[in-house]
């Protein structure tokens, strides 16, 4: 059964697709780039927002609905305001209020071989996972695992290109 | 058959450690320690450091990136990208 993989990368994988969205969002971006003051600060930073968002929604719509931590991070992506103020502060805490009504029903600690997993230390990573907040111990560590393998993904990818582009 | 402790939504202690040992072993800090295990409890501090790390690392290269696209044409050059950085 042995299969041979030819050295070529693999269109499917979670790589090339999110190098391929990331790539189009970087067109777009640029496409948009008022031709008078490309280079002020004021112009970088709009665009440094746009490329992190960028990064993050070709990573989100790269796994799709298949993970919790994706879902949550296309829900939190689609209802960010497209303009400058940021309607965060209610949503989130209505949001907020829900998710800790929710909280006493998950296992939040428990006993593992080498002692105990504290609960504080849960919450912690709960904040750092998107759609951690509802998630109990074991599938946070199982959604943790998965994003930061696409974390260190796009990590990758983003640098490769910023060493394409560097003189 | 080993017997259930309660319902059938707790999780077994022995799922949780797998799930953290595997945790473990891709975070670079922990990765080359001794073999043994270590703490569940410092397996998720090191995540949240590690996370944190990849973050600030994501933002650091899309301020790189906001840089030196000002000077870019990123449409020419997809093609040329994608062959080199996926192969």
């Amino acid at each position: 059964m042995n299969k041979y993989n030819p050295p070529r990368m693999n269109p499917s994988s979670l790589r090339s697709r999110f190098a391929t969205r990331f790539l189009r969002s970087l067109s777009e971006i640029n496409a948009q780039k008022p031709t008078a003051s490309s280079s002020s600060p004021t112009e970088i930073f709009r665009r440094y927002r746009r490329i992190k968002v960028a990064a993050d929604k070709s990573m989100a719509y790269s796994v799709r609905s298949r993970r919790t931590w994706s879902r949550a991070m296309l829900w939190k992506l689609r209802t960010r305001p497209c303009g400058r103020r940021s309607v965060k502060t209610s949503t989130i805490v209505r949001k907020t209020r829900h998710e800790k009504q929710n909280k006493n029903t998950t296992t939040a600690t428990t006993t593992g071989e080498d002692g105990v997993v504290s609960g504080v230390e849960a919450d912690e990573l709960r904040e750092l996972v998107p759609g951690g907040e509802a998630m109990d111990l074991y599938n946070l560590l199982d959604e943790t695992a998965h994003y930061i393998k696409c974390l260190t993904t796009q990590v990758q990818v983003m640098k490769k290109i910023a060493d394409f582009y560097s003189p | 058959m080993s017997s259930r402790r309660s319902g059938g939504s707790r999780m077994s202690d022995d799922q949780i450690a797998d799930l953290v040992s595997k945790l473990q072993r891709l975070i670079p800090e922990l990765r080359g320690r001794r073999s043994n295990k270590a703490s569940a409890s410092k397996v998720l501090q090191e995540t949240c450091n590690y996370i944190r790390n990849l973050h600030r690392e994501v933002e650091d290269l899309s301020d790189r990136l906001s840089q030196l696209l000002a000077s870019a044409d990123t449409d020419t050059d997809q093609a040329a990208i994608l062959t080199t950085l996926l192969i």
